[in-house]
This record gives C-alpha cells, sequence and structure tokens, in this order.
C-alpha cells in the first residue's frame, strides 16, 4: 500500500520535473505549441478516459463539450468583453448542465446504441456552431479572443502558456486519480465489467454513470476553455465528429483504464500529424497505417504492450 | 421481518410467479426450492428492486418496498447473492469485497469496513491469501465465497442467496451451507433458494416448494425432508442416497 503511495508520488515527481525541463530548456516555440497541444489534448483524454476506461461507457460527442467550452469563453470575452476568468467558470457549469441534459435520457443506452446517442449529440451541436450565425459567428468563428492574463502576469508568451496548460494537466491527473482510487472508482470499474451486477449489489449506476459523464464533459470544456484562448480564435471545424472520434482514438491507442495512457495516447495523436507533414500527399494512409499496426501489434493499447514488453525483457534477464 | 404477500411478477405480458405468500421472520434460515424455471429468482428479483414489475406485498421490517431502487434496498438491510455469483473478475478479491460496501462507505464509516473485511476473512481464510489476485482467476468455489463475502459487507440483516451450490463439488456445497448455518446461529436471518433440495433442507428451519410461480408446499424442513411428494420430485431416490453417503 504504501510502495504504492510512494510510486505514485514519485511519478507525479518525474512527470513535474519532466514539465519544468522541458519549459526551461525549449526556446523554440513551435515545439512549446506543439507540447501545449499535446497537454490540452491530454486533458481531453485523460477525461474521456474516465467515462470510457473505467465507467465502460462510450462517447462519440465530446468534442462538443469541448466546443461549448471555447465557443463560451469566446462569446462572453469577444462579444460582451468580459473577464475570462469569469468566463471560465460559466463554461464549465454550461457544460455541465448540458451533459447532464444529454446524459440523462442517453446514459440509459448502451453500447453501440449510446454511441449512436452520443454521435447524433455530437452533430447537433456542431451544427448550431456552423448555423447559428448571430450568435457562434457561424462557419468563419470567433477571431481575437484575448491572450489570458492574471494581474500584472500574463501567459500570451508560449512558454507561460505552457505551463499553464500543462498545471492544469497536472491537477486534472490527480484529481482522477485520487476519484479512480476511490470507493467511487471501484464502482465505476465494477459497471465496467457488469452494469447488472453492479446494481445488484446496491451501487446506483445510474447517478454514477451520469456523474462520471459530467465530469468528463467539464474537463472537456476546460480544455475547450484553454484552447481558445491559446489559438485566439475557434470555428466549427475544430470541433466536429472527426474529433469526437480522434478523442476516442487517443483513449483507445493509448490504453484504456490508464492515466498515463492518455497522456501517450493525446501525445502520439498530436505529433503523428506534425511528424508526417513529410509524406505530404499520403499524410493521413501512413496516419490510418500506424494507428491500424498500433492496435494490431499492441492491442491492449501503448501503456499495456509497453508494459508488457518490459516485462518480459525483463524476466529474460533474470533467469 | 420479511413477509410476501400475493406475490404476481410479470415479464411484459409474460407472469412468472403468480401470487406467492411467504414470511421469513427473524433469525430464520428458510429454504425455498423449485426446478428449473419455477420462478426462483425471479421472486429474489422482486424483492431486491432489480425487477420493478410485480404486484402484491413485499413488507420488509414492516415498510414496503414497492418502488425502491436496488441500492436503496440494499441500505435498508436486504443483501442478495444473485444466481451465478456476478463477482467482477477483473478487479481483485479485495475490490470485489469493498464494492460490497459501497451502500455504507462514508469517510466515518471506513474503521467499520476494515472490521467487515476482517470478519469475512476470518469466515473464508482463503481468501486472505487471494486478497490482490484479479477475483476471476478463484476456483468457483473461492468465487462464490467472495460473492457471499461481498453480500456481507454491506451488513444486512437478511441475507438472500439465489443457488449458491451451482456448479460446486458436493463437498464444497457442504462446507458453504455450513457456513450459512453459522451466520445464522449468529443472528443472520437468512433466505436460501436452492435446487439442491436435500442440503438446503438439512440446514433449514422451515421451507417452501415452489412449482411454475406457485408455492405448492411449506413446512418446517424436516417435514419436508420426509414428505413423500418432496422427496418424488426433489429428492429421487438415487440423489438421495448419494447424498448420504456424502454428507
Ligand atoms: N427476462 C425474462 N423475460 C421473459 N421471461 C423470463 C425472463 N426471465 C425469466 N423468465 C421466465 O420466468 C420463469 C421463471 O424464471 P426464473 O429465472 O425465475 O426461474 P428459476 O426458478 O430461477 O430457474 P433456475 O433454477 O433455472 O434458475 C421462466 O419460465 C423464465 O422463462
Ligand atoms: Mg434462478
Amino acid at each position: 500500500m504504501s510502495s504504492k503511495l510512494l510510486r505514485k508520488t514519485a511519478s507525479y515527481g518525474i512527470f513535474w520535473i519532466a514539465v519544468a525541463a522541458a519549459g526551461m530548456s525549449i526556446d523554440n516555440s513551435y515545439y512549446l505549441q506543439v507540447l501545449t497541444f499535446i497537454g490540452i489534448h491530454s486533458i481531453l483524454a485523460l477525461g474521456l478516459n474516465m467515462l470510457m476506461g473505467y465507467a465502460g461507457q462510450i462517447s462519440l460527442g465530446h468534442a462538443a463539450f469541448y466546443g461549448l467550452g471555447a465557443y463560451t469563453t469566446a462569446i462572453m470575452t469577444v462579444h460582451y468583453d468580459l473577464s475570462p476568468w469569469l468566463a471560465l467558470p460559466c463554461a464549465i457549469c454550461l457544460v455541465i448542465l448540458v451533459a447532464f441534459i444529454v446524459g440523462l435520457p442517453t446514459l440509459k443506452l448502451s453500447g453501440y446504441y449510446l454511441g449512436m446517442g452520443t454521435l447524433g449529440f455530437g452533430m447537433i451541436v456542431h451544427i448550431i456552431f456552423r448555423e447559428w450565425t448571430s450568435v457562434t459567428g457561424g462557419a468563419s468563428g470567433y477571431v481575437g479572443i484575448p491572450p489570458l492574463e492574471l494581474g500584472a502576469f500574463s501567459f500570451s508568451s508560449s512558454r507561460n502558456y505552457f505551463y499553464l496548460v500543462w498545471c492544469t494537466v497536472l491537477i486534472s491527473i490527480v484529481l482522477c486519480q485520487r476519484l479512480i482510487d476511490s470507493r467511487i472508482g471501484r464502482a465505476l470499474r465494477s459497471i465496467h465489467d457488469s452494469e447488472h451486477a453492479s446494481k445488484a449489489v446496491g451501487v446506483n449506476t445510474r447517478n454514477l454513470k451520469l456523474q462520471v459523464f459530467m465530469l468528463s464533459a467539464a474537463l472537456a470544456g476546460v480544455a475547450g476553455f484553454l484552447y481558445a484562448h491559446f489559438v485566439s480564435f475557434i470555428s466549427p471545424g475544430t470541433f466536429d465528429f472527426i474529433v469526437s472520434i480522434r478523442i476516442v482514438t487517443m483513449v483507445v491507442i493509448g490504453g484504456m483504464a490508464s492515466i498515463w495512457g492518455a497522456l501517450l495516447g493525446a501525445s502520439l495523436l498530436t505529433l503523428l500529424p506534425e511528424w508526417l507533414h513529410a509524406f505530404s500527399d499520403f499524410e493521413m494512409i501512413v496516419y490510418g497505417l500506424i494507428l491500424m499496426l498500433v492496435m494490431i501489434i499492441l492491442p491492449q493499447g501503448l501503456t499495456r504492450g509497453i508494459l508488457d514488453i518490459y516485462e518480459r525483457s525483463h524476466k529474460k534477464y533474470f533467469k | 421481518m420479511l413477509r410476501i404477500r400475493n406475490l404476481k411478477c410479470y415479464y411484459g405480458r409474460i407472469i412468472a410467479v403468480k401470487g406467492v405468500s411467504i414470511s421469513v421472520r427473524k433469525g430464520e434460515l428458510i429454504s425455498l426450492i423449485g426446478a428449473n424455471g419455477s420462478g426462483k429468482s425471479t421472486l429474489l428479483n422482486a424483492i431486491c428492486g432489480l425487477l420493478p414489475t410485480w404486484e402484491g406485498e413485499i413488507i420488509f421490517e414492516e415498510i414496503s418496498l414497492r418502488g425502491l431502487s436496488p441500492p436503496a434496498i440494499v441500505k435498508r438491510g436486504i443483501s442478495l447473492v444473485p444466481e451465478g455469483r456476478l463477482i467482477f473478475p477483473p478487479l481483485s478479491v479485495m475490490d470485489n469485497l469493498k464494492i460490497g460496501a459501497y451502500t455504507m462507505y462514508r469517510r466515518k464509516l471506513h474503521k467499520n469496513v476494515l472490521e467487515d473485511l476482517e470478519m469475512v476473512m476470518t469466515l473464508f481464510p482463503v481468501l486472505k491469501d487471494r486478497a490482490d489476485q484479479p477475483a476471476g482467476t478463484l476456483s468457483g468455489g473461492e468465487q462464490q465465497m467472495v460473492a457471499i463475502g461481498r453480500a456481507l459487507m454491506a451488513r444486512p440483516r437478511l441475507l438472500i442467496l439465489d443457488e449458491p451450490s451451482m456448479g460446486l463439488a458436493p463437498l464444497l456445497v457442504e462446507k458453504i451451507l455450513k457456513t450459512l448455518a453459522v451466520l445464522r446461529d449468529e443472528g443472520l436471518t437468512i433466505l436460501l433458494v436452492e435446487q439442491n433440495a436435500q442440503a438446503a433442507l438439512k440446514i433449514a428451519d422451515r421451507g417452501y416448494v415452489l412449482e411454475t410461480g406457485k408455492i405448492v408446499l411449506q413446512g418446517t424442513a424436516s417435514e419436508l425432508l420426509t414428505d413423500d411428494e418432496v422427496k418424488r420430485a426433489y429428492l429421487g431416490k438415487d440423489y438421495g442416497d448419494f447424498y448420504e453417503g456424502r454428507i
């Protein structure tokens, strides 16, 4: 038990040292930007991982929550000239409320049907972003979203924003980990295994599924907020159905039910397109091929796969 | 403690339990026996809130269970060891047991949960060595112990078991049923559903026989064990001899 705790604390420590080291040593702002995107995507993947990896419920509409977070802050800061720090709690509350309203009926579904239900929700929200021009700016979206500032301190430099995003990632990780280690986490895993059995032993499966859905939506909303103030303009294309699928892919590729897996998946799916620019026309084909290969070779996802390889080589070494 | 009157359970338009009345008094071990498809599991699911489509009366400690959700019923003191055990195979034995305490797990109660874990481990010492192992890797008998332990973690006043002997060797069945008798002697009220009539009636105080959704016989365990009807239908001569030889 205590060795587990030690390992956990150590991994947070290493994580934080890595982030700090990257922040201090990297001067190239392009690299810092890519790392910032990895952070934003990690928050998305962490949230969905709670829902998919732990509770076993799929959502193919998570880009909608991501978009709602981004649009709320864009509208409030650009249109109404309010402070982003006021927009952030509003965005989170709105996203949670929408997740509650959407989750209440859809979480009664399961498997393919839940997939379909959330997919439909994602598409509706995307259409609203695109067509409700008077509020959302339509296809051209919003420009001139202000950078974040805290008193005299500005997050407009790549480095500062990088720190802000990765601090949020760390907070999300700690939050998720604490939840997973609690009775709630156990109950979520029991729902994943068998909702019927879980209900039979007294777990309120409906409420719990709804709550974890709201949590994962809230994290997506926070990611949307960070995204909007980072790139300073948003348009509906960033929050369409392909993005929902990409978030699911991050979780699956990284390895379900693993916090570090979510980070790994988010990193791979952010970096791959950057690396593959060289293939120009063939970019998407190579991208798809790599994802297929990963799933064929490591069907449990990167984290489990790498651990397995490590353990196997370790055993051989000691024998 | 538990009083069921004229209970009818429906699956859509199919009626699976057709007006059953049974009662369980505090401290009793009641066996409910019946062949496949007689409606035993349906009856238990109705009590535990897993099957909400029923008519009639289910009264537990003077309060009707009508409309209560399964968690609410567990909180009131009824725990179910479901048919086929339904443990969570990927989770460790320890986690399986802790999930049983879900309804009463508040920070303040943490000490109680640890005490209860200790109690379950004393009841089933094999589980102690297996605490960190995925429950799915245990033998059938050990899994049944996990299922019973998990139900006990909710501190029930009424423990309901749906065919705990299913798929177990006679020797293990005997062991599990003996544990139930011990629990009863310690004051726990138990409703035991079994097809294994002989073994179940041996430890029971009273029994009911269910046939196609109706109670056809009831009485004290010794009455039922010697009843010709029960012998013919559920014990069978060879079957009885088989168990006489072993137990
Ligand atoms: N989900 C369901 N939908 C429709 N009918 C059902 C359903 N579940 C059970 N039944 C029917 O209800 C009747 C009673 O089933 P039940 O599972 O309660 O029997 P049982 O006594 O527990 O049998 P077994 O000993 O095989 O477990 C059966 O005729 C069965 O076909
Ligand atoms: Mg049954």
